[in-house]
């Protein structure tokens, strides 16, 4: 490496290295959050709404990043347990004119099943064929989606109805945006705990050598699978809001792209760390935005710098350290 | 009786599948012999096979006409050029990655795919590209069962290609250090085989026979796009652990197997055509849960 770029990594890292303590992380998180919280008083529809889709993927990144960062476990798949949060909302909402509050239960119990039937009988399999699975089960998810009569095909559900708090309907872009930014904050908190909990050492310890962690009394097939039910009530969370909010879902949104770049979220930022992933989650979002000019060519520009970040920096942009 | 002639065109429609599905199987397996990678982006090999097959194919008809001479011609130069492309990406994106944890190289094998696939993305305005053959559309009939002339010859080119890959790996001193490689890497190099350059051969071979089957497949359907490798690449991969993953006849034998039962399984009233590619990845994911090692393959040890 040249010596211009070590210097610029060396200056980046000193930057990470003064928001490395706890306290300061704390600060940040609040300035980010208050920032956040009068940004719709002055910025328009459009960067509103934008803001908004940020936010919801930094709830999933943040969900992915507890299979893919945490546990350690490849899921190419992840757009399925969105679309079965979102497909639960719009089926009983839409189809069977449940409250929307009261339709939430019965979705996360959906997606912990889900969370469960892809976890369960797949746990025991090698790293490569366990992210191949998932990427199978994303896929028959969207086709069965795409087939059923109950998910409304290929042309999918419409006229799902917006929540209502206490006589107040949420409805207006505004109202999104705060649900969201509420949603991620969430995410963030849940994350962190997690993270420090004992749960969150076992992922680690099991991520990095699964057998002395089961030599160690871990059982690592319930560790994993917890990691992935957890997972997937971020991403059904997610999905949920992401239904009311649209008002119509439709097979494609949940497509193995949608999988994939959620994980590329959850990579540029730098697996397992928190405020990586929700730069990623930013950059993923809005760098299309700022790049709009370019056309398909994005895509194309991402690609690059995932690979680019694979060879170069495989740890992320804002990488995890931990003793 | 058409039932029993429904019966045989099936079997004729999944031979042609199914020695696709057996070409692209065998570069998945044969990599993942050497280095034990699942290499991602071997169905965008394919796609780029086919559409550098149909370049070369744009190129050249006007001198020697797009029949099977110049389809010949066109399989012959994707494969050469492919396969160089399929070493440069060795090269490039896997060496680097080989001693990196399993996570790591996964991911870059994906945003090799992802590179590929947005390339050509780029390239053709996501549109799909008519691939014109001057084929004919002769065949042999025997009352409602039809085989055309191009299902044979493909078929035919497919089973030379693995015959002559078959002979390659069992009797050259390329195959049998190949086969060596993947056994045991770190004695192969102590023994002073050059490790390194096996490696490239199998992704030259390997990717040469996903470009022959993109090119193939290209001509056989008529038309070609940025996103044919995706599917296919997995459905490929089903075929490959099917068969055992790392054993080369288990590569070919899943192919086949997979291609009839999908045929099959179009004709069972309950699945149809809609539900086929759910039914393919059904069966995927139960011989990776139930039986892992496919039907050739040996158990092996991992840590993950």
């Amino acid at each position: 490496m040249s010596t211009a770029t070590g210097r610029a990594t060396g200056l980046i890292d000193r930057l990470y290295a003064t928001f490395e303590s706890p306290r300061r992380q704390m600060l940040l998180m609040i300035a980010i959050v208050f920032v956040m919280a009068i940004l719709p008083l002055i910025m328009g529809r459009y960067t509103t709404t934008i803001m908004t889709n940020a936010l919801l993927y930094v709830v999933l990144a943040l969900g992915l990043n507890i299979v893919v960062g945490y546990a350690g476990l490849l899921d190419l798949g992840y757009a399925a347990f969105f679309a079965v949060g979102a497909y639960s909302i719009g089926i009983l909402t839409a189809q069977f004119d449940w409250n929307f509050w009261l339709a939430i239960p019965p979705a996360l119990i959906a997606a912990c099943i889900a969370g469960v039937i892809i976890g369960g009988p797949t746990l025991r399999l090698r790293s490569d064929y366990l992210a191949i699975v998932t990427l199978g089960f994303g896929e028959i998810v969207r086709f069965s989606a795409r087939n059923l009569e109950i998910t409304g095909r290929a042309s999918g559900l419409s006229n799902i109805p917006e929540p209502s708090l206490f006589g107040y309907v949420i409805d207006s872009y505004v109202d999104f945006y705060y649900v969201f930014l509420l949603l991620a904050v969430c995410a963030v908190i849940a994350s962190h705990r997690l993270y420090h909990s004992r749960l969150g050492r076992a992922w680690l310890y099991v991520r990095h050598d699964e057998d002395a962690a089961e030599a160690m009394g871990i059982n690592r097939v319930r560790v994993k699978l917890a990691a992935y039910v957890t997972g997937s009530v971020f991403g059904a969370i997610g999905g949920i809001f992401f239904s009311v909010n649209l008002g119509a879902i439709s097979p494609e949104s949940f497509s193995f792209e949608q999988s994939v770049l959620i994980l590329m979220a959850v990579i540029l930022g730098g697996m397992g760390k928190i405020p990586g992933v929700i730069l990623g989650a930013f950059i993923i979002i809005l760098g299309p935005e700022l790049l709009r000019d370019l056309g398909e060519l994005r895509l194309l520009l991402f690609a690059v710098i995932m690979l680019l970040i694979m060879l170069l920096r495989p740890s992320g942009i804002w990488p995890e350290r931990r003793n | 009786m058409p039932a029993f002639e429904t019966f045989l065109q099936a079997i004729v429609n999944g031979l042609v599948l199914g020695s696709f599905y057996a070409l692209i199987a065998l570069g998945y397996t044969m990599i993942f012999g050497v280095i034990k990678l699942l290499n991602f982006a071997h169905g965008d090999v394919y796609m780029v096979g086919a559409f550098v097959g149909f370049g070369v194919l744009s190129l050249i008809s006007g001198v020697v006409g797009a029949g099977w001479f110049g389809l010949s011609i066109a399989i012959l130069v994707s494969m050469i050029a492919v396969g160089c492309l399929g070493v440069i990406i060795q090269r490039v994106a896997y060496q680097p990655m080989l001693s990196a944890p399993r996570l790591s190289i996964l991911i870059t094998a994906l945003a090799v795919s992802l590179v590929l696939q947005n390339s050509a993305l780029s390239l053709t305005d996501g549109k799909y590209t008519a691939f014109r053959t001057d084929l004919g559309f002769g065949g042999f009939e025997f009352g409602r069962l039809f085989i055309s002339h191009q299902a044979i010859v493909l078929v035919a080119i497919a089973a030379l290609l693995m015959i002559a890959l078959e002979l390659f790996v069992s009797r050259t001193m390329y195959g049998r250090a190949m086969r060596a490689v993947s056994i045991d890497k770190d004695m192969c190099r102590l023994l002073g085989i050059n490790v390194t350059r096996v490696v490239a051969i199998t992704f030259l071979i390997g990717s040469g026979l996903a470009a022959a089957a993109g090119t193939m497949a290209g001509a056989y359907y008529g038309s070609i796009w940025y996103f044919m490798g995706f599917l296919i690449g997995l459905k490929a991969f089903t075929a490959a652990v099917i068969g055992g993953i790392g054993s080369i006849t288990g590569a070919m034998l899943g192919g086949l197997i997979l291609g009839l039962l999908e045929s099959f399984g179009t004709l069972v009233p309950f699945i149809g055509s809609e539900w086929k590619d759910v039914f393919t990845f059904s069966i995927l994911i139960l011989v990776l849960v139930f039986k892992p090692t496919g039907l050739l393959g040996k158990s092996e040890v991992e840590r993950m």
